[in-house]
């Protein structure tokens, strides 16, 4: 990492807070990634991307910028990457899963804001994520009040821009959301200066349907008994969708899917036939949270499938027709494609607790554990029906709140262990 | 055969010994600040076919090779207080730092629980500190408060931290301390009641931990849920007695020692047999 040193002083690091952030991360991945037995062999790709977290992909955003190039900063899947990509820049999603930058953010938020929220805001307020400072601008989103009135006070540090997500999907909700991908369109050519034409969208929505495609192929695979992957190791998988590039990032996943396919064919798994099968549904886990499925697969069962955003939302909504007629009708289909996104911000979601219901089916759940991040208020509202509805289906199900510290592991580790103990 | 179960809680550190049919040997000892010292002389000179850890610190017994095997206080509470009633429906124990309340169907099984485990609200710490505030131990606390005459004091806070001051300036105020000691009681009655009810109630009804010994709290709580209460001849031993009887079943069933972290016998996963990291180290604090 030492060849990167220049690099983070010129993004304006504070190295000596990012050195402690790094030195703790390969102990820690070791421990959590390295030591699982019968890893894919593919993982060593994503291995490979964690190991050059803050340096060769951040490397790669700044040789895009030296050539003119810009890098959005995004949060959120409702921010469409295919427009960024259509006017030649790069998004990436920001840090926002560790407790260390916690108390620096508090230094200005309140605390009694999700741990997401404030990880994000600390990191920037730190100078201690790359990508934060590699970022020419920060695309956020309503989609909960946390976030909306934190994008006020971080455009002092940093341009944000914000869609508004409407939280509804009537037909008037529904031209918001085009008039805001329309706006989106203008912002990003402005900021790029290029202009996104109707060619070079339809040719971003390709890659980007490319990259969504080998994320259907990796959840449809672990539908298989015995499971061919670990939780841990797909969600990191879904984790690196957020800031690696594109192209490669789908060329490494169908590699990955490829393996897990022949896995399949061959009867092999990760984890007995007889293991516990959980499915993970909640509030987003960005890098480096991995305390959930740690837990699980501590406790000898293996998460099959997440319902979160770091998960099946992911490619909800398939395929995004393409259309290269108008980027009027581009934008159309890929904001009927987005409002599929079951999130908790929509009122009412159902979809949500349908998704759920159909996924305890197709994955062959023996239970459900639901997270929340604490002070999320859509997460742990919506637990409450969620929970509900799984009991009335006689699914067994565990409401866990927490977040990114060690004694809310602790706590949430007996809770998950007489869980699984349960089924 | 000779198995043992070693419950190591947040305040004591329960042993019982089990040889196939009774109890050899139980005992309690305090935590005190170094727990894996005070469970080593509980069990020296000793020699056990298998040993199960339970409690918040049964993963240190399990790094130091005290344990065979880990369970969970949950579980271990289950087993234990169906091996003492095969009736038993609910389990609410009240220990130190924590809370629970653990529904059991007619095997013994855990089919659903909750846990506080979070704040001080609702276990023994709660009433040890209130009990301090009025100048108690904690073990009179229940009879002083069970001898208050007028009617109890509302207690408007369950946060130990504003309860103690709170306590402090009804004193001040001259209010008589047998009545807002039960006050106190009440206030954490009301806590434990809403907990139980939210996983439901059902008899019989066995009430363990450590705080299961204070008879001003056993009183309120079967007004709160309108129940009898079994209270076990030794409830702060009710989990390591369920961590003796689930090692003698592991024996039973033929199952060998493997050691906590050996996962892959079991799952196809080892997860390092330190078992979880720190997420904090994640981030290098």
């Amino acid at each position: 990492m030492e060849e990167y040193r220049a690099m983070w002083e010129r993004l304006g690091i504070n190295m000596r807070r990012h050195d402690m952030l790094l030195e703790a991360l390969p102990a820690v991945y070791e421990k959590v990634y390295l030591s699982q037995q019968r890893r894919p062999q593919a993982m060593g790709y994503f291995d490979f991307v964690v190991s050059e977290i803050h340096g060769l992909r951040v490397k790669e955003l700044m040789d895009h910028k030296d050539k003119g190039g810009k890098v959005f900063g995004t949060f959120c899947v409702y921010v469409p990457e295919e427009v960024i990509v259509a006017a030649g820049g790069i998004a990436v999603g920001l840090c926002g899963g560790a407790d260390f930058s916690v108390p620096t953010a508090e230094q200005v938020l309140p605390r009694n804001l999700c741990a997401l929220i404030k990880s994000a805001f600390g990191f920037k307020l730190g100078r201690i994520c790359p990508y934060f400072q590699a970022a020419d601008l920060i695309v956020g989103e309503t989609t909960c009040d946390g976030k909306k009135k934190t994008w006020e006070i971080l455009d002092e540090y940093i341009p944000t821009y914000v869609m508004d997500l409407p939280n509804s999907r009537t037909s008037a909700d529904r031209a918001l959301w085009i008039s805001e991908l329309q706006r989106f369109v203008r912002k990003v050519e402005e900021v790029t200066g290029n202009s996104i034409t109707a060619e070079n969208l339809a040719e971003a929505t390709r890659l980007i349907n490319r990259k969504r495609a080998a994320l259907q192929r990796l959840f449809e695979v672990r539908k298989a008994r015995p499971a061919p992957i670990s939780g841990l190791d797909a969600l990191l998988v879904t984790q690196i969708s957020f800031y690696d590039d594109p192209a490669r990032f789908t060329e490494k996943t169908n590699e990955l899917c490829d393996e897990l396919e022949a896995r399949v064919q061959a009867g092999e798994g990760v984890a007995p036939p007889d293991a516990k099968r959980i499915l993970y549904t909640g509030t987003p886990m960005p890098i480096p949270f991995w305390t959930v499925p740690l837990l699980i697969e501590g406790a000898g069962a293996v998460v099959v499938a997440e319902e979160s955003c770091t998960g099946t939302r992911l490619v909800a909504g398939g395929e995004t027709p393409v259309r290269d007629t108008s980027i009027e009708d581009q934008l159309i289909a890929i904001a009927d494609r987005q409002l599929q996104t079951n999130c908790a911000c929509f009122t009412p979601n159902d979809g949500r607790v349908d998704d759920i219901l159909r996924m305890v089916e197709e994955y062959e759940v023996d239970g459900v554990i639901h997270f929340s991040l604490s002070f999320c208020q859509p997460y742990n509202l919506e637990a409450v029906r969620v929970q509900k509805a799984l009991q009335e289906a006689g699914v067994p199900v565990l409401v866990l709140e927490g977040d990114y510290t060690e004694e809310q592991a602790g706590r949430l580790r007996t809770r998950i262990e007489a869980f699984v103990e349960t089924l | 055969m000779l198995v043992a179960g070693l419950d190591i809680g947040s305040r004591t550190i329960a042993l019982v010994e089990w040889d196939g049919g009774r109890v050899r040997r139980a005992e309690v000892v305090d935590t005190g600040a170094d727990p894996l010292s005070n469970a080593l002389t509980l069990i020296q000179g000793r020699a056990y076919d298998r040993l199960v850890a339970t409690g918040y610190g049964r993963y240190l017994a399990a790094e130091r090779a005290l344990a065979d095997e880990v369970i969970t206080e949950i579980k271990a509470y289950a087993i234990g207080a169906h091996h003492l009633y095969p009736d038993v429906r609910t389990v609410l124990d009240v220990g130190g730092q924590d809370s629970k309340v653990i529904l059991v169907d007619p095997n013994g099984r855990v089919v659903r629980f909750e846990m506080n485990d979070r704040c001080a609200a609702g276990t023994g710490r709660f009433l040890e500190n209130m009990a301090r505030a009025l100048g108690l131990r904690v073990d009179q606390f229940g009879e002083h408060a069970l001898a208050a005459e007028g009617e109890s004091v509302q207690i408007s806070s369950v946060c130990t931290v504003f309860a103690e001051s709170e306590v402090v300036s009804l004193i001040g105020r001259g209010e008589d301390s047998r009545c807002v000691a039960l006050g106190i009681h009440r206030a954490i009655a009301r806590r434990l009641g809403a907990m139980v009810r939210r996983v439901g109630v059902r008899e019989r009804f066995v009430f363990a931990g450590g705080v299961a010994h204070n008879p001003c709290l056993r009183r309120l709580l079967i007004e709160e849920l309108g129940v009898s209460l079994t209270v076990p001849p030794s409830p702060q031993t009710v989990g390591a007695l369920g961590a003796a009887l689930y090692a003698a079943k592991q024996i039973e069933r033929g199952n060998g020692r493997w050691k906590h972290g050996d996962h892959s016998g079991r799952t196809g996963f080892t997860l390092s047999s330190t078992g979880h990291p720190d997420p904090r180290r994640v981030a290098g604090r």
